[in-house]
C-alpha cells in the first residue's frame, strides 16, 4: 500500500532522501491516482530527489501552474458572463482556493469550475452562460429531470471553445440528502474578492469540504479532499474562537457528525493539530481511514469489500431506498453499470 | 499485478504491469534490442495497467481493462489475444495525456544526414507504413506515432516504438522482413487487422539521436499523384490538431510551432500507390535537403 508513504513524504517531505526506486515508484504513482502529484510536488520543491524523479516533479508542477491559470481565467469568463445579472456569485472548491491564495490551492489540480448562486437566480445564471457560449453536457431527459429535481447543482455544463465545465450549484448538498445546508446564509455571509466574485467563509469552506467527503459520495479521491481540510484547519485553526464557531456552523447547517469525523480523520491521517474535545468518538473512524488509504503502489484501489460497503453508503446517503431503487432501474436499463 | 517489465522508449520509461503473462512475453520478445530499463534501479516516467475489467474476468473469459497514470473514462475492453496491442495503447495513452517535455505531435518520422522528414495526417493517410517504408530504405525511423519537439532547440526526438500497421499495409510494409521481427497478427481488433514491426537495430540504437524537422509532410492515400506547398497558417493549425499537448504546453506550445511553420517548409502529397508516394518523398526531399 502506497497511500500511507504519500501522506508521510506531504507531511514530512525530507523522509524522500531515503526512498529507493520501486518505492519513489510507488509514491509518484499513488500522488497521481490521488490527484496530489502537484502538491506533492510543490511540498518537494527544492529537495535533493533523483533525476527522473526531477523531471516527474517538475512535470506535475507545471500542470497545477496550468491549472491555477486556467481557473483563474475560467473564473474572469463566467463572471464577464454572468455580471449583468447583479447575482451573487460564490466560488467553491479548487478555484475558490486559487482565487483566494489559500495554502489548499497549492500545487492543487482544479478541474471544473463550481460556482453557488441562490436558487431563485438559477433560471437566470443557465440563461447568461448558454448566451455566453456553454452548452450541455449530457441532453439525457432522465439525466436533466433528475439532477433539476433532486441535485443541488445545474447539469454540468461546457464552453464550446474552452472545452472547459462548469458546475452551477444552489447548495452544497444533493436534495435528497438528510442534512439541509442554510444556503441562503452561505451566500449571505460569503466573503467578496476582487471582479465582483465571492467565497466561502473558512468555516464555511471547512462545511462543504466534509459535506462533500462524509455525506456525500463514496470516497473516491477522498485523500485530496481531506488534504484540503488539513491544509484550511492548519491554516486557521489557531485563530481566536475558531473551533467554537465552526462547531455551531456545522450545527446550523446540520453538518455537526459529518464535520467532526472529518476533523478526526484529519488529525487521524495527517496529524492536524486540533483542540482535545474534537477528538471524543469516532468509532467507525478506522474504516474511513482504511478507505482512504487504499491505494496501493501500482496505483490502484485495495480492499474491494470495504469499497463496495462505502458506495452502497454513498447510494442510501443521497437518497432514501425506494427512490434508490427505481433511481438505479432506471440507469440499469440505461445501460449504465457501476465501476468494479 | 502479478507481471511486470520496464520498458524505455525514446526519452520515456515504462512500467507494465499485467495480471496474465502472455502480454508480458510478447512485450520482452519484441522489445530485447531496446535498452533495458531496471525498475529496482530506475523510477520511470509511466505506469501502465493491463487489469481484469472484473475480477473473475483474469481466468475466465479474460478481458483487459487498459489503466495507469493517465485513463480514459470509457476505454472499450479488449481480448487477452490482444494483450500486445493494449500494452502499446496503454503506452500511447500515456504519452498522449501525460508527456510534458516536448510538443507532442501525432506524426511519424524519418531521418537523414540530421534531417528529419516528420509525416502527419490523420489515421488511414499513410504515416505509418510510409515511415515503416522509408526506415527500410536508408532513412532512419524515428517514430510511427510520435514525433516529439524540443520546444527550446526546436529539434525533434525519437519515439521508435513498435511499427502498427494495419490491413493491406501489412504486406506492403513487411515484405521480405525476417519473422523475429514481427508481432503476431491480431485479428478482429477495432481497427481491424493489427500486426507489429520491431523497428531497424540502428533506428533503436539510435534513439536518443535528435534531427533539425527540414519537411513536413501531410499525405493523403487513395488520391491520383498530386502535391501543393502547405501555408504556414494551414500547417500551424494542422500541427495544433496533431498535438495532444499542444493546449497543455500553453505559450511554450504556441512558440515551438510557430517557430516550427516558420522554419521548416510543408506539401500537401496525393498519392495512389507505395511507389508513387516513395519516388515523390525522395524527389520532395531532394528540393529542400
Amino acid at each position: 500500500m502506497s497511500a500511507p508513504l504519500l501522506v508521510a513524504a506531504l507531511l514530512d517531505p525530507g523522509i524522500v532522501t531515503a526512498l529507493d526506486a520501486p518505492r519513489w515508484t510507488g509514491l509518484l504513482t499513488a500522488a497521481r491516482a490521488e490527484r496530489l502529484i502537484g502538491t506533492l510536488a510543490e511540498r518537494l520543491r527544492g529537495l535533493a530527489v533523483p533525476p527522473e524523479v526531477a523531471a516527474i516533479l517538475a512535470d506535475a508542477s507545471l500542470d497545477a501552474e496550468r491549472d491555477r491559470r486556467q481557473a483563474l481565467w475560467e473564473i474572469d469568463r463566467a463572471m464577464a458572463a454572468l455580471a449583468p445579472l447583479d447575482c451573487p456569485v460564490v466560488l467553491l472548491k479548487g478555484s475558490a482556493f486559487a482565487a483566494a491564495g489559500l495554502l489548499a490551492g497549492q500545487g492543487r489540480a482544479i478541474g471544473d469550475l463550481d460556482i453557488l448562486v441562490p436558487r431563485d437566480r438559477l433560471e437566470d445564471v443557465e440563461a447568461a452562460l448558454l448566451g455566453a457560449g456553454w452548452e450541455w453536457v449530457k441532453p439525457d431527459p432522465y439525466d436533466d429531470a433528475y439532477y433539476r429535481r433532486w441535485m443541488h447543482e445545474l447539469p454540468p455544463l461546457i464552453h464550446v471553445e474552452r472545452d472547459r465545465m462548469i458546475d452551477v450549484h444552489h447548495t452544497i448538498l444533493p436534495l435528497t440528502a438528510r442534512p439541509r445546508p442554510d444556503a441562503a446564509a452561505l451566500i449571505a455571509d460569503a466573503v467578496p474578492l476582487s471582479g465582483g466574485v465571492s467565497v466561502l467563509r473558512i468555516d464555511d469552506m471547512l462545511c462543504h469540504a466534509a459535506a462533500h467527503l462524509i455525506a456525500d459520495g463514496d470516497m473516491a479521491g477522498g485523500l485530496r479532499n481531506l488534504w484540503d481540510i488539513h491544509c484550511l484547519l492548519v491554516e486557521h485553526g489557531e485563530a481566536a474562537g475558531f473551533w467554537a464557531g465552526l462547531e455551531e456552523r456545522a450545527r446550523h447547517h446540520g453538518l455537526r457528525g459529518p464535520m467532526r469525523r472529518a476533523v478526526r480523520l484529519s488529525h487521524r491521517i495527517f496529524a492536524t493539530p486540533i483542540p482535545a474535545d474534537w477528538r471524543a468518538g469516532g468509532t467507525l473512524d478506522g474504516l474511513f481511514a482504511a478507505r482512504l488509504l487504499a491505494r496501493t503502489s501500482w496505483g490502484r484501489e485495495a480492499r474491494p469489500l470495504l469499497r463496495f460497503g462505502f458506495y452502497v453508503r454513498s447510494h442510501l446517503l443521497r437518497m432514501p431506498p425506494l427512490m434508490l431503487a427505481r433511481h438505479l432501474w432506471t440507469k440499469w436499463r440505461k445501460g449504465y453499470r457501476p465501476v468494479g | 499485478m502479478r507481471h511486470r517489465i520496464g520498458l524505455a522508449v525514446g526519452p520515456a520509461t515504462f512500467r507494465i504491469g499485467s495480471a496474465w503473462r502472455a502480454p508480458i512475453d510478447a512485450l520482452e520478445r519484441l522489445y530485447a534490442a531496446y535498452p533495458p530499463v531496471d525498475l529496482d534501479r530506475r523510477v520511470p516516467d509511466f505506469t501502465v495497467r493491463l487489469q481484469p475489467t472484473r475480477p473473475w474476468r483474469r481466468l475466465i473469459r479474460p478481458s483487459i481493462a487498459i489503466a495507469g497514470d493517465h485513463m480514459l473514462p470509457d476505454a472499450a475492453p479488449m481480448a487477452l489475444d490482444h494483450g500486445l496491442l493494449a500494452a502499446e495503447m496503454g503506452m500511447n495513452l500515456q504519452m498522449a495525456l501525460g508527456w510534458r517535455r516536448h510538443v507532442l505531435l501525432h506524426a511519424s518520422c524519418v531521418e537523414r544526414d540530421g534531417k528529419a522528414l516528420v509525416i502527419t495526417g490523420e489515421s488511414g493517410s499513410g504515416k505509418s507504413t510510409l515511415a515503416a517504408m522509408l526506415g527500410e530504405r536508408g532513412w532512419r525511423l524515428m517514430g510511427d506515432e510520435f514525433a516529439l519537439l524540443d520546444p527550446v532547440a526546436g529539434t525533434v526526438f525519437a519515439f521508435p516504438r513498435l511499427v502498427s500497421l494495419k490491413n493491406q499495409a501489412i504486406e506492403v510494409a513487411t515484405a521480405g522482413l525476417p519473422p523475429e521481427r514481427l508481432g503476431p497478427r491480431l485479428e478482429g481488433t477495432a481497427k481491424g487487422t493489427i500486426r507489429h514491426l520491431v523497428p531497424p537495430v540502428e533506428a533503436i540504437a539510435r534513439m536518443a539521436e535528435p534531427a533539425i524537422p527540414r519537411l513536413l509532410l501531410l499525405p493523403r492515400f487513395g488520391f491520383a499523384e498530386a502535391h501543393r506547398p502547405v501555408e504556414q497558417g494551414e500547417a500551424f493549425v494542422r500541427l495544433t490538431e496533431a498535438s495532444t499537448n499542444y493546449l497543455a504546453l500553453g505559450e511554450t506550445g504556441f512558440r515551438a510551432l510557430t517557430r516550427f511553420v516558420r522554419e521548416v517548409p510543408a506539401v500537401a502529397l496525393d498519392y495512389p500507390d507505395s511507389a508513387t508516394v516513395l519516388a515523390a518523398v525522395e524527389a520532395l526531399w531532394s528540393e529542400v535537403a
